[in-house]
């Protein structure tokens, strides 16, 4: 049930937004995010912006996953 | 688009699995505690991949698992009142109350509907300002404040004839009673990355303190789980070799903020107040429900109607309790595949998509 998709903002209006899911558009409530931009990535659910997720933690995740891996202990 | 494909990279992951190897130095227990990880570690064979010494066991995860017969029986007995629409997220309805379920109820001519967002409950109000709206409020920190938050807005807009069935649960208290009861060894956890992506990291900073067990915050993807899992080793072995103190680490910082979303939680805040709440097949557990604050009660539907139900009937031979509380692996119940199934499922953990049975069931055991 708590599962949750990136979306990315693309307009909003008030306390919409519309955002796009992988290339399928959706209309979603932003009373949790009043401070979300256009262009910024959030988390959805249930039909709400939940959370931002952060393109640049995302990269360096990867990045310290690919290094953790290397070195064995 | 942001790219998270690259957290199913089976070149890293087989580097993360040689880590895990590397570290793991004793039998450990690692609950998770949140049903969309229990079905990624099952789909993703991840108890086939790491060490047989490291025993992944599933906690009470699925507010859908653990919403108590008593609730269920209630929102069956109000869905079919009449001049009723009961809406609900998908996974409610066939769970099996005492007798009957939401799906039983509305093909037996209950108007039950299911939603994606709540907010689609405010609209079917304004559409039927004689009927009684009513959606079933069942979630844990992730899912409640999208309910809350159309609670507010309905009364923002003066939408009266909508109404919440309450059942939420909250989290960092049910860890600390399966943690006081003393029953299971468990020697790290797995923290639920989207209820974390609202209440944040510090709620679960009791656990290192006060019971001395490591806590990561994981990620859904295989690569997160993985890394999840070398982060409570180090942990182990660090307090092990050097005596550092266990901690709250977030693995899932993408979208984890230490704080969470304090706009969420604010709203919680003015709606709800922590109450007790019972949980299925475990018991009732202090301040780990939410009920409505004194002036949003005349949003809640378990006082706005009169119900009486009879006392609840518990399946008889489900140890779905003792599943949840880590106790035993759902093959280790008799019934588990044979007369429990998805199709015909006897407990709530079948029923539930991501209840650990259903889990087990679909994906196998992975060992
Ligand atoms: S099984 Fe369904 S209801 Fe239960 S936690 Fe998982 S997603 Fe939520
Ligand atoms: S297999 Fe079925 S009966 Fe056994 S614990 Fe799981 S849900 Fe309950």
């Amino acid at each position: 049930m708590c599962l949750a998709i990136p979306a990315k903002i693309e307009t909003i209006e008030g306390n919409k937004a519309e955002v796009d899911i992988r290339g399928l558009k959706r209309s979603i409530g932003l009373h949790m995010m009043p401070d979300a931009r256009v262009g910024e990535f959030v988390l959805i659910h249930a039909g709400f912006a939940i959370q931002r997720i952060d393109p640049k933690e995302a990269e360096e995740t990867y990045r310290l996953l690919e290094e953790t891996g290397i070195t064995i202990t | 688009m942001i790219n998270l494909d690259k957290f199913r990279d089976p070149v890293v992951a087989a580097k993360l699995v040689k880590r895990i190897e590397g570290l793991c130095d004793g039998p450990y227990a690692f609950m998770e505690v949140c049903g969309t990880h229990t079905m990624a570690i099952s789909q993703f064979g991840i108890r086939g991949l790491i060490p047989g010494s490291i025993k992944l066991l599933s906690g009470p995860g699925c507010p859908v698992c653990v919403t108590s017969l008593y609730d269920i029986d209630r929102m069956i007995a109000i869905a079919g009142l009449k001049d009723v629409i009961f809406t609900t997220f998908g996974d409610m309805i066939r769970v099996p109350g005492s007798h009957s379920s939401l799906r039983e109820a509305r093909s037996q001519g209950a108007d039950v509907r299911i939603l994606y967002s709540p907010l689609d409950a405010l609209q079917i109000a304004a559409e039927n300002p004689q009927k009684q709206v009513v959606f079933a409020g069942v979630g844990f920190e992730t899912t409640s404040p999208t309910i809350i938050a159309t609670v507010l807005e309905a009364k923002e807009k003066g939408i009266g004839n909508f109404s919440v069935y309450p059942a939420f649960k909250t989290v960092p208290n049910a860890l600390k009673a399966i943690l006081e009861s003393g029953k299971t060894k468990i020697d790290g956890f797995l923290c639920p990355g989207h209820v974390s992506a609202i209440i944040g990291s510090r709620p679960y900073q009791f656990i290192p303190a006060e019971y001395h067990i490591p806590c990561v915050i994981a990620g859904f993807e295989p690569l997160d789980i993985l890394e999840s899992i070398v982060m409570l080793l180090e942990q182990l072995r660090s307090h092990k070799k050097d005596g550092l103190a266990f901690s709250v680490q977030t693995e899932y910082r993408r979208g984890v903020p230490d704080a969470g979303n304090p706009n969420a939680l604010a709203m919680l805040d003015k709606v709800t107040e922590p109450c007790t709440a019972e949980w299925r097949a475990i018991g009732s557990i202090p301040e780990t429900g939410l009920c409505f604050r004194n002036e949003y009660v005349s949003f809640d539907a378990a006082k706005r109607f009169e119900i009486k139900v009879e006392p609840a009937k518990e399946p008889v031979g489900c140890i779905c309790g003792q599943v949840m509380m880590g106790l035993h692996q759902p093959d280790e119940c008799p019934m588990f595949g044979k007369n429990c199934t998805p199709e015909s499922p006897v407990g709530p953990c079948m029923v539930s998509s991501e209840g650990a049975c259903a889990a087990w069931y679909k994906y196998g055991t992975g060992n």
